[in-house]
């Protein structure tokens, strides 16, 4: 047998670190002190298995995600088309000390946010008391007059509630946004671990990572608690729009979490102020319903009158103390973008405390001091209006071109209550596998909290990452992806 | 662990019993096309052709879509053609709908495989339709419903749902049987009366390897049999797993267990019409054949009709079948 070439050359399978670099930014990965070797050894194994395997092995689990149907619908003109969310392979990871810094904050913020809405629906106290202005709440479109003078159990509103947390260039953590309606992206939380341990057991071998499994139970177990008074044996459902809706995955993942029926509008009837389901026994009785359906569609009696998602009568049954609705009607109040700025405000008014987890320094634009400035500094600052989801309708002055500034602050000046502006945060980064190799791509946070007699918040939380270069827009409708999000046991 | 029943949603039950109709229909039409390719008789591949569109009433179909009757445009009118409710393509489609609706009650694994099946069959290839290719296709459909099946055997949890499911699966196939059955109909024979026998019986041959009864059958049968053996065997021969008879008897079990089991007391009035339809089977072959048979098909297939009409009304209450499914059931 003749050789085929004098130097043997071996193709070295490249370190996926080689060229890796964080820049100015946070790196959730290398910039590590506090987890007792948990990054370097990740990142010592990501090396070993090298960038090739790396990324052979990520197609497969991507391929995986898509062929379990683990994808959210995303809408074109003539089509709706399965995605999935993007897994990243390198996993983020948050030491337990940092954890224990997030779970405090987000617990004391979901507090907060329910001690405001059953202030604001019913004595109205902080209003009175000038800590927030009266038109900003009242005249909120998301504010319900339906849930005036109404109890509910626990004083809990907020059912579930996802917090997104971002991270700047010092590490530290802030509060950009609270999702007190219906956030979504807690089944990929528990979908990207267990795709992480199915792929790549090699990475998470021995290391002690708190679990995420829990957090179906913990859902039934608070939807059983806030259940009518009296009901023994309550009856739960999960009510989505239906298969047509971009995050029908995580319903089913939900409903089969917590072993309840997923149902639709159709399948629900009221009568006598009772909610019933259509069974093939016959009607029977619902007692709580998380709901997945926006407000405004809820009831076609009470709200929108076409549409055809929800259940006429619900209102009244619930009214009527007959059925609890997870979450409450009328929390978008408290998750508005211009009450966010208030936040550490109502935290100390309600609590005496100090936000744990700061708010990122926001200007109010219906506020003519804050209009002012956003004016003088849009070149400087990210824009955002108060009412949209989904990293829609942003302008991050810094990255904008002229033109794209002038049209910002046209739509700015001709409603500016409708905005507010932040400061640009540099936000943290983790290694994340590209065509190029692993590089820097920003991330944040957001982690659920589940709340009925009392708050428990699943330990991590998703990891949502920009996969566009220099991105800094994590949203899945927009390019994002995700990781797995290792919370350290120790 | 005591555990009790959980309540099955009207709108579950529904799609458990269509998506195993549409996935039942999707394994018999895979043999139905296997057969008549591998018996089409060479110079009168359309008039073979021509009795898979009879017996599936899908001849104004056909003509809908503006397609002339050929070999080739019947074969892309049942692989192909998306457009046509009674295609292989549609019914998998319709199957993954409701599966994907049922999600929460079926298992990781049957959404899954059928997830993954379904994405082959919109991608099957024209070239695929043509020559051997077109068997190895056949099979291939016919292995996707199989996997399924043994998949969810496996499992799918049985508590009233994997009933509703099982409904909708023997409903449909003891359905298709009598399809089956009724393509001597449509197929003409002319010749001497050697010429006539011989090639009707390879056609019998054919009818029974498309309902994998050949062997079975060749078990069961005097070596002098004849087209009445074939009928009867396929009617009702309790021991084959696709006669009508059978599926009758699974479908009175499963409506039974619902009944004790579940206190579903509607089931009463299926069970009585589906004794009906087990008197109808009960009648000696003989008799029908060899004209009569057609006529007492269409009776046994209204009759099947009626039954699944009779569960819609009596359990999924806002009952209202697809147009297609309309078209298929009740174009007898």
């Amino acid at each position: 047998m003749v050789r085929a070439a004098l130097h043997n050359q071996v193709p070295m399978t490249a370190d996926p670190f080689d060229s890796y670099d964080s820049g100015a930014y946070y790196c959730e990965l290398t910039a590590r002190a506090n987890d007792g070797g948990a990054a370097a050894l990740v990142r010592q194994r990501l090396s070993a298995i090298g960038l090739d395997a790396l990324r052979a092995r990520a197609q497969l689990a991507e391929r995986d995600l898509f062929n379990l149907g683990i994808t959210f619908t995303v809408y074109s003109e003539a089509a709706a088309i399965d995605r999935i969310l993007p897994f990243d392979c390198v996993p983020r990871i948050i030491p337990a000390a940092d954890w224990a810094v997030l779970e405090r904050g987000v617990t004391q913020r979901v507090q907060a946010l329910n001690l405001f809405l059953a202030d604001i629906y019913n004595g109205r106290r902080i209003t009175r008391d000038g800590i927030i202005p009266a038109a900003l709440v009242y005249g909120n479109a998301n504010y319900r007059p339906e849930m005036e003078g109404f109890p509910v159990r626990f004083g809990t509103y907020v059912h579930i509630c996802g917090i997104d947390v971002v991270r700047d260039h010092n590490g530290m953590f802030s509060v950009l946004e609270d999702n007190a309606r219906t956030p979504s992206g807690v089944s990929y939380v528990v979908e990207n671990r267990h795709l992480m341990l199915r792929a790549f057991p090699d990475l998470v071998a021995g290391m002690k990572l708190r679990p995420v499994d829990d957090y179906g139970r913990r859902l039934r177990s608070a939807m059983d608690e806030i259940a009518p008074e009296g009901v023994g044996d309550p009856q739960v459902v999960l009510l989505s729009p239906g298969i047509y809706n971009s995050a029908y995955f995580e319903h089913v993942f939900l409903a089969r979490e917590m072993g309840v029926p997923l149902v639709e509008g159709l399948d629900l009837t009221v009568e006598d102020d009772k909610v019933w389901m259509r069974t093939t026994g016959g009607l029977r009785r619902v007692h709580t319903i998380y709901r997945r359906i926006a407000d405004d569609f809820l009831d076609p009696s009470v709200f929108r009158p076409d549409s055809l998602l929800g259940v006429r009568g619900l209102i009244g049954a619930w009214r009527r103390g007959n059925v609890t609705l997870a979450n409450a009607v009328g929390t978008g109040v408290a998750d508005d973008k211009a009450v966010y700025a208030y936040m550490p405000r109502i935290i100390k008014y309600y609590l005496d405390q100090d936000a744990i987890l700061p708010n990122v320094e926001t200007h109010i634009c219906g506020e003519p001091e804050g209009l002012a400035f956003t004016l003088a500094n849009m070149d400087k600052l990210v824009v955002k209006p108060v009412g949209e989801s989904g990293g829609y309708g942003i302008t991050v002055g810094p990255r904008a071109s002229v033109a794209e500034l002038a049209a910002a602050r046209a739509l700015l000046v001709a409603d500016p209550a409708n905005w507010i502006s932040q400061p640009m945060i540099n936000l943290s980064v983790a290694p994340t596998l590209t065509d190029a190799g692993l590089r820097a791509r920003h991330l944040d946070l957001r982690p659920f909290a589940i709340t009925g007699r009392d708050t428990w918040v699943l330990p991590g939380g998703l990891s949502r990452v920009a996969l566009k270069e220099g991105s800094l827009i994590v949203n899945s409708s927009q390019g994002g992806g995700s990781k797995d999000t290792w919370v350290l046991a120790e | 662990m005591s555990m009790q029943h959980s309540p099955l949603l009207t709108r579950d039950a529904e799609g458990l019993f269509w998506m195993a109709r549409y996935l039942e229909r999707v394994e018999n039409l895979a043999r139905l096309i296997d057969v008549t390719q591998t018996f089409e008789s060479p110079g009168r591949e359309t008039e073979s052709w021509s009795a898979l569109v009879a017996i599936n009433s899908d001849g104004p179909g056909l003509q809908e879509h503006g397609m002339e009757v050929t070999a080739a445009n019947i074969k892309r009118f049942y692989l192909l053609d998306a457009q046509n409710p009674n295609s292989i393509p549609a019914c998998l489609e319709a199957a993954r709908t409701n599966a994907r609706k049922l999600r929460p009650l079926i298992s990781t694994e049957m959404w899954m495989q059928l997830n993954v099946f379904h994405r082959d069959v919109m991608a099957i290839d024209p070239s695929e339709l043509d020559g051997d290719a077109l068997s190895r296709l056949c099979r291939q459909i016919k292995e996707g419903v199989q996997a399924h099946t043994g998949i969810t055997e496996g499992t799918f949890f049985r508590d009233q749902g994997w009933h509703f499911y099982e409904l909708g699966r023997q409903i449909e196939r003891a359905d298709q049987t009598t399809r089956l059955l009724d393509i001597k109909y449509h197929l003409l024979v002319s010749g001497t009366e050697e010429e006539r026998r011989v090639v009707e019986l390879t056609q019998w041959n054919a009818v029974l390897r498309a309902a994998a009864g050949y062997h079975a059958f060749r078990r069961v049968a005097d070596a002098g049999f004849g087209p009445a053996d074939v009928v009867a065997f396929l009617l009702a021969d309790t021991s084959f797993a696709r006669s009508v008879a059978l599926c009758v008897g699974q479908m009175d079990r499963h409506l039974s267990h619902l009944r004790t089991d579940y206190g579903l007391r509607d089931t009463v009035g299926v069970l009585e019409r589906l004794e009906d339809v087990s008197a109808m089977l009960n009648e000696p072959v003989q008799r029908l054949l060899p004209f009569g048979l057609h006529d007492y098909l269409d009776g046994l297939q209204r009759s099947l009709v009626d039954v699944g009409e009779l569960i819609g009304t009596a359990f999924f209450r806002d009952w209202r079948p697809l147009k297609q499914t309309q078209a298929q059931t009740q174009g007898v």
